[in-house]
């Protein structure tokens, strides 16, 4: 059976704001297919008396003490910026013409 | 002798005790590099002032008389690309980072420069650490010094490679599924995953939060030890660091090396083995387990029934975390933009950049973790996935009730070729079958070779694993074997890799 469609595939990628070109998507739709496939076997043994486990440390709540420490300068928080301007990350718009 | 094919441990003495200077021997290091990374690609940049100045500083303190900062002062290390190095280009093996100077040092490189350890620069790896051939590197594939046409395992193919290539005595790799020990397994060396929590994730750049873990790579157990107390211990920086002290690796090592392992109670993974797996392996296993029984250990068959769950809850838990991490990469605060030319919306700007910056296997996995985190899907997929986590937590607490440590070989078969796997990616993850149980479950593992496959002279590893914070049982397991397979064989295992 079919887990996973072309259409559906493509929307995923669109909701990860991932491009994928047409050629991609015709391999990835098949390799998908037969990785869902394989890992869809998790639903053989997970009862609902099993609980989920996120994490294998068990902490919760680790704070550090709330203390001012260095951190990295405006200069060095930008170093990597694609673009910067005026000591600020500078972005394409983000509105489109109807907003 | 020439220092490239000596241990760390060897090196050290020699440089501490002032018989060897370190810049000599992190020359030697460097110009082995330029000799063979155009064949072998197991670096991605080298950093050949910074590690001799580092080198230098260690040399005029030995002549000072001052005491060495740790006992791998002045020995040269590669380090996996994943880890953030401040002004040191850090690329996760990705078009994305390519070019990219962190600002800041993971804890792993801050304790390293502290040690005074010598960092001659960084290792390839699979982009972002996903991948089981470091043939998923933007900056192509590393290739096994065993056999050149054959890959060195992966993800972190470039931290092992270069040990099996003389590059480099220790390296760091880090394992999300089995990253570094099968990757150890393929090329003959000994490969660490910690404990979760043991080593700090602060400046690892983040696959699967709650997998990945940095460990040593080494061409011998007591040089994985020596660098896993340098690199181990808690922090304050990483919220899933554990506040215990790091157990004593060295010292079991060191013991270990006696041999002597009477009383050890050893458990065979019953389902880890037989069908799918190559016969020269399973033979190489058989005869390790029977070296472990010569040396005293009592060896019993565990089974741990749902360990055949394992890797497809971890082709579930791993992709969700990996979308979600991931999603970091959006072009706006660091790494590539593309199509910025001010008629594209941030939206296209970052879909677009994506696309010309991530490869087809994080493409592949970001797409499966959407889709098995999104509505309607959940329970069935990442749901099923993280109870099949607590059943295979289940089985390794059962387990370690009846023995020490567990034993399998560390992946189905030996190296493949290039190119053999890349458009089957099921083919592909099958290669993390008998790692990614330990992941899962955050508690500790190490691949040490069992010698080569008599079908096909290429290296085998056996895994060797151990409860949470037990660090220290399978580096004793591990010296205590690795001594009785070089007395067996009539020497190191290093000697008999081909000249390059």
């Amino acid at each position: 059976m079919s887990q996973i469609s072309r259409d559906e595939l493509a929307h995923l990628a669109k909701l990860a704001r991932l491009g994928v070109s047409e050629a991609e998507l015709d391999t990835f739709v098949g390799q998908l297919d037969v990785i869902l496939d394989s890992v869809a076997k998790v639903g053989e043994v997970a009862g609902d008396d099993i609980p989920p486990m996120s994490h294998a440390a068990n902490l919760t709540n680790v704070f550090r003490s709330d203390e001012i420490r260095p951190g990295l300068s405006q200069q060095e928080a930008l170093s990597g910026a694609p673009a910067s301007e005026d000591g600020r990350f500078c972005v394409p718009r983000i509105l489109g013409e109807e907003q | 002798m020439d220092p490239t094919t000596r241990t760390a441990a060897e090196l050290a003495a020699g440089i501490h005790s002032g018989e060897l200077s370190s810049v000599e021997v992190t020359r030697s290091h460097l110009e082995r590099i330029a000799k063979v990374d155009s064949e072998i690609n197991a670096f991605l940049h080298v950093e050949t002032e910074g590690a001799l100045a580092t080198a230098e500083k260690v040399d005029a303190d030995i002549a000072a008389g001052r005491r060495p900062a740790s006992p791998l002062a002045g020995v040269p290390l590669g380090l996996k690309d994943v880890l953030t190095t401040k002004g040191i280009p850090t690329t996760c093996g990705s078009r994305t980072l390519e070019g990219w100077i962190p600002p800041y040092d993971a804890t792993v490189t801050r304790k390293l420069r502290e040690a005074d350890v010598v960092v001659l620069g960084k290792t390839n790896m699979d982009e972002f650490a996903m991948g089981s051939s470091t043939e998923n590197s933007a900056y192509g594939p590393t290739r096994n010094p065993w056999d050149t046409t054959r890959v060195p395992g992966g993800s972190s193919g470039g931290s092992a490679a270069a040990l099996a290539a003389f590059q480099a005595p220790v390296t760091v790799g880090t394992d999300t599924g089995g990253s570094v020990r099968q990757p150890g397994a393929l090329t003959g060396t000994v490969g660490v995953k910690p404990t979760y929590g043991g080593v700090s994730r602060y400046g690892l750049v983040a696959f699967s939060s709650s997998l990945d873990q940095a460990g040593p790579c080494a061409r011998t157990v007591l040089d994985a030890a020596l660098l896993h107390e340098v690199i181990g211990g808690h922090d304050p920086m990483d919220s899933t660091s554990l506040n215990a002290p790091v157990p004593p690796v060295v010292e079991a090592a060191r013991r270990g090396a006696s041999g002597d392992l009477r009383g050890l109670r050893v458990g065979v993974v019953t389902e880890l083995g037989g069908e799918g797996y190559q016969p020269g392996v399973l033979r190489s296993f058989a005869a390790a387990v029977d070296t472990l029984r010569e040396l005293g250990a009592e060896v019993a068959e565990v089974s741990c029934p749902n360990f055949e769950y394992a890797l497809s809850a971890y082709y579930l838990i791993a992709p969700s975390e990996c979308s979600s991490n991931l999603a970091r990469f959006d072009a706006m605060r660091y790494g590539l933009r593309v199509a910025d030319d001010g008629t594209n919306g941030a939206d296209d700007v970052m879909s677009l950049s994506r696309e010309a910056g991530f490869g087809a296997e994080v493409k592949r996995r970001i797409i499966i973790g959407t889709y098995a985190l999104s509505a309607g899907y959940y329970d069935a997929y990442y749901g099923s996935a993280q109870k099949v986590r607590s059943l295979v937590t289940r089985d390794f607490d059962a387990a370690y009730d009846q023995v020490d440590v567990l034993v399998s070989p560390t992946a189905p078969t030996t190296a493949f070729r290039v190119g053999e796997r890349v458009d089957d990616p099921m083919s592909m993850y099958r290669a993390d079958l008998c790692t990614i149980p330990t992941n899962l479950a955050g508690t500790a593992a190490m691949s040490v070779p069992s010698g080569l496959s008599d079908e096909d002279g290429l290296p085998v590893g056996l895994q060797i694993m151990a409860p949470a914070l037990a660090d220290d049982r399978m580096y004793e397991v591990g010296a205590a074997y690795e001594r009785a397979r070089d007395a067996a064989a009539g020497g190191a295992l290093a000697d008999r890799i081909p000249e390059l």
